[in-house]
C-alpha cells in the first residue's frame, strides 16, 4: 500500500510526521518524492545500496564555429531562451525547456542538445526498513519524472523485501512533482496548518487531489496557533465531505528530535504528541 | 532593483519576510512592488487590503490535428520531446496529449502537410491589485492541474512597472526551474532559513543552484533560538552575510496565521528589516537593471 503525504505550502511539517510514521512499528519502504529538497536522509542517514543515474531533460548550445547568426533559432523559440545579445544569438540556459527545435531547425547544424545528467536516484537501507530517495541536481527540471523513478524502485524494493507499507514524502505545490507524487496511490494524507497560507494552500491541494479521483486526509499541524481557525478547517473539511483525522499541536521537541537526527517516535515515544501521531497512523491503516 | 525572497525549504517564513519588507518600504514612502512568484501556491496578497485591478491570462498554444490532411507520417510525433503526439499510422490514429504538451511549437514546424494549426489554452493568471491606488502587488497564480509555473511566473515579473525602485520577487520553494526563473531576474537574493538540520540542507542546496547564476545572497534566519547553532556556523564557512535574525517567537506565528502583517505588531521587526534592505542597496544597487 502506498500512502503520499503532501501539503501544497511548505514548512507544515510533512516530513517530520512522514518520518514519525516511518519509525512505527512495521517495516516500511520510505520514499522521499520532494526531490528539489530532499530531507529525510538526514534523519535516517541510509545505507548506499544503489545509486542510478536520472537524466533531466536536454539543453541547447550552439557552436559558435558554425553559428551564422542567422536568427532563425530564436524565431522559433516559444520559451524566450534565444536572443540577439549585443548582436550575438545567445541561449539563456534558465530559460531552456529541452525541446529540441532549435537544434532541428538550425541550417548549419550549429545548435546540439546536451543531457543534464547530474541527477541521481539512491535506494538503501535504514533503521525500520528501506529508503529510497532522488536528488534532483540544483536547477534542474522535470522533477516529476524523478518522482516516477522514485516510485518505481520504492515498489520494486518493496517487493523484493516482503514490505506491503510504502510511505511517501511529497513535495510542496501542485504541480508536476506533486501529480506523480499522488497519481495511482492508495491513500493520500494533506498536511495543513492553521494559518491563511496553510488554509488557502490546502484548499488548492484538495483539488488536485480530487481531480485524481482521490479522497484525501486531513491533518492539522501546530492547530493551537490559531485554534479559531483550526475549528473553521474542521468545519470547511465537514462541509466538503473530507474528514480531518487529527490535529497535532505546536510542540518544540518535534525540533529537538530533528537536530537530534531521531523522529519524535524515537526520541520521546511517550509523549503527548507521539501518541497522538500514533493514533492518526492507525487510522489511516484501519 | 530586484531582491528574490527565497528559501530552498518550505515554510520557513519567505512570505512573512517578504510581504513585511514591501509593507516597511512602502510605509517609509519607497516605491515597491511585491510580487508573488510562487505561482503553484500564492499567498502574499491575502496579508493586504489590495483591489484586484487587472488580471491577464497566460496561455500556450497547444497543436490541433486536422485528420483531414494528415498523412500519419510520423514527423510530428518524432519532433515532439515530451510523448505529447501519440500516433498509431497502420489504423490511423493521432492524438494530442494536451497535458504533456509543453507548447514548443515543433510539431507545427515538423507537420509537411498543413495538418497542424494551435489552439491557445490557459496555464494560469497575472493579477494586479493595487493598495492605496497603487498597483504594486502582483500575483502569478497557476491553474490546478498545469504541470509547470514557470511561464506565468516570467509573465508576472514581467508585469512590472519600469518606476518601481523596489521589486521583491516572493520565490517558490525548491531549487528547480520555478526557483530559477524567479531568482534568474533578480539583483540579489535574500535566502530565509529556520536554524534546523532540514534548514541548513535545503538553504545548501539553494545556495549552490545559486553559485551557477553568479548573483549576490544573504541569509535571514528565522525562528532563531529553536534547533541548533550549524546554520552560523555554515554561513561563517561559506562567507555569506548573515543578514539579520528574526527570533522564535509564539505571537508572530500566531499574527501570520491571522493573515496580519508582524511588523505593525512588532515594529523592532520593521526597523531590522529596513535595515537589511537598505544595506543591500547601498552595496548591490547599483547594479539595478
Amino acid at each position: 500500500m502506498e500512502i503520499a503525504v503532501i501539503s501544497g505550502k511548505g514548512g507544515t511539517g510533512k516530513s517530520s510526521i512522514s518520518a514519525a510514521f516511518a519509525t512505527l512499528n512495521t517495516k516500511v519502504v520510505v520514499a522521499d518524492c520532494d526531490v528539489d529538497a530532499a530531507n529525510l536522509y538526514l534523519l535516517f542517514n541510509p545505507t548506499h545500496e544503489s545509486e542510478d543515474v536520472y537524466i533531466a531533460g536536454h539543453k541547447a548550445i550552439i557552436d559558435y564555429n558554425l553559428c551564422n547568426n542567422c536568427g532563425i533559432c530564436a524565431n522559433h523559440c516559444r520559451f524566450d531562451a534565444i536572443n540577439f545579445i549585443e548582436d550575438k544569438i545567445t541561449i539563456t540556459e534558465t530559460s531552456c525547456d529541452g525541446c529540441f527545435l532549435c537544434s532541428r531547425i538550425c541550417p548549419t547544424k550549429a545548435i546540439s542538445m546536451v543531457r543534464n545528467d547530474k541527477s541521481r536516484m539512491y535506494s538503501g537501507s535504514f533503521r525500520n526498513g528501506k529508503m529510497v530517495y532522488g536528488r534532483l541536481s540544483p536547477g534542474e527540471e522535470n522533477s516529476g519524472k524523478l518522482v516516477n523513478m522514485v516510485r518505481e524502485k520504492a515498489k520494486q524494493v518493496a517487493k523484493e523485501n516482503g514490505i506491503e507499507t510504502i510511505i511517501l514524502d511529497g513535495p510542496p505545490g501542485i504541480g508536476c512533482p506533486v501529480i506523480s507524487t499522488i497519481t495511482g496511490v492508495d491513500k493520500v494524507l494533506i498536511v495543513t496548518e492553521p494559518t491563511i497560507s496553510g488554509l488557502h494552500d490546502m484548499q488548492r491541494t484538495v483539488k488536485i487531489v480530487q481531480k485524481f479521483n482521490l479522497k484525501p486526509y486531513l491533518i492539522i499541524n501546530k492547530y493551537d496557533l490559531n485554534p479559531e481557525m483550526s475549528l473553521d478547517i474542521y468545519e470547511w473539511s465537514f462541509n466538503n465531505g473530507l474528514e480531518v483525522i487529527g490535529h497535532l499541536p505546536f510542540d518544540p521537541q518535534m525540533v529537538d528530535s530533528m537536530v537530534h537526527g531521531k523522529t519524535i517516535i524515537e526520541w520521546r515515544p511517550n509523549s503527548d504528541i507521539s501518541k497522538k501521531i500514533n493514533l492518526i497512523w492507525s487510522k489511516i491503516m484501519s | 532593483m530586484k531582491i528574490a525572497v527565497a528559501s530552498g525549504k518550505g515554510g520557513t517564513g519567505k512570505t512573512l519576510i517578504s510581504t513585511n519588507i514591501f509593507d516597511t518600504l512602502i510605509k517609509n514612502g519607497t516605491r515597491a512592488v511585491l510580487v508573488d512568484c510562487d505561482a503553484e501556491a500564492p499567498n502574499s496578497i491575502a496579508f493586504f487590503d489590495a483591489k484586484l485591478v487587472s488580471t491577464s491570462e497566460v496561455y500556450h498554444n497547444v497543436p490541433v490535428i486536422d485528420t483531414s490532411k494528415c498523412t500519419y507520417c510520423g514527423k510530428c510525433h518524432e519532433y515532439c520531446n515530451y510523448n505529447a503526439i501519440f500516433i498509431l499510422p497502420p489504423v490511423k490514429i493521432i492524438q494530442v496529449i494536451e497535458d504533456l504538451c509543453h507548447g514548443c511549437g515543433a510539431c507545427t514546424v515538423a507537420c509537411e502537410f498543413d495538418a497542424i494549426t494551435e489552439k491557445q489554452v490557459s496555464l494560469g493568471q497575472v493579477k494586479t491589485y493595487a493598495l492605496n491606488g497603487n498597483p504594486s502587488l502582483i500575483e502569478a497564480r497557476m491553474n490546478i492541474g498545469v504541470m509547470s509555473p514557470v511561464s506565468i511566473i516570467k509573465a508576472a515579473i514581467k508585469r512590472v512597472d519600469a518606476q518601481a525602485e523596489v521589486v521583491i520577487l516572493d520565490s517558490p520553494p525548491g531549487t528547480s526551474c520555478p526557483f530559477v526563473q524567479t531568482v534568474a531576474s533578480a539583483d540579489y537574493v535574500i535566502f530565509v532559513t529556520e536554524p534546523t538540520p532540514f534548514g541548513l540542507s535545503d538553504l545548501r542546496q539553494s545556495v549552490e543552484t545559486l553559485k551557477g547564476m553568479n548573483k549576490p545572497c544573504g541569509v535571514i534566519i528565522n525562528r532563531a533560538g529553536l534547533g541548533n547553532n550549524q546554520v552560523q556556523q555554515y554561513l561563517m564557512d561559506e562567507g555569506i552575510p548573515l543578514l539579520t535574525e528574526i527570533p522564535f517567537d509564539k505571537k508572530i506565528a500566531e499574527y501570520y496565521s491571522k493573515g496580519e502583517i508582524v511588523c505593525t505588531k512588532m515594529p523592532k521587526i520593521a526597523e531590522q528589516l529596513l535595515e537589511v534592505v537598505n544595506q543591500i542597496i547601498e552595496k548591490h544597487g547599483n547594479s539595478s537593471n
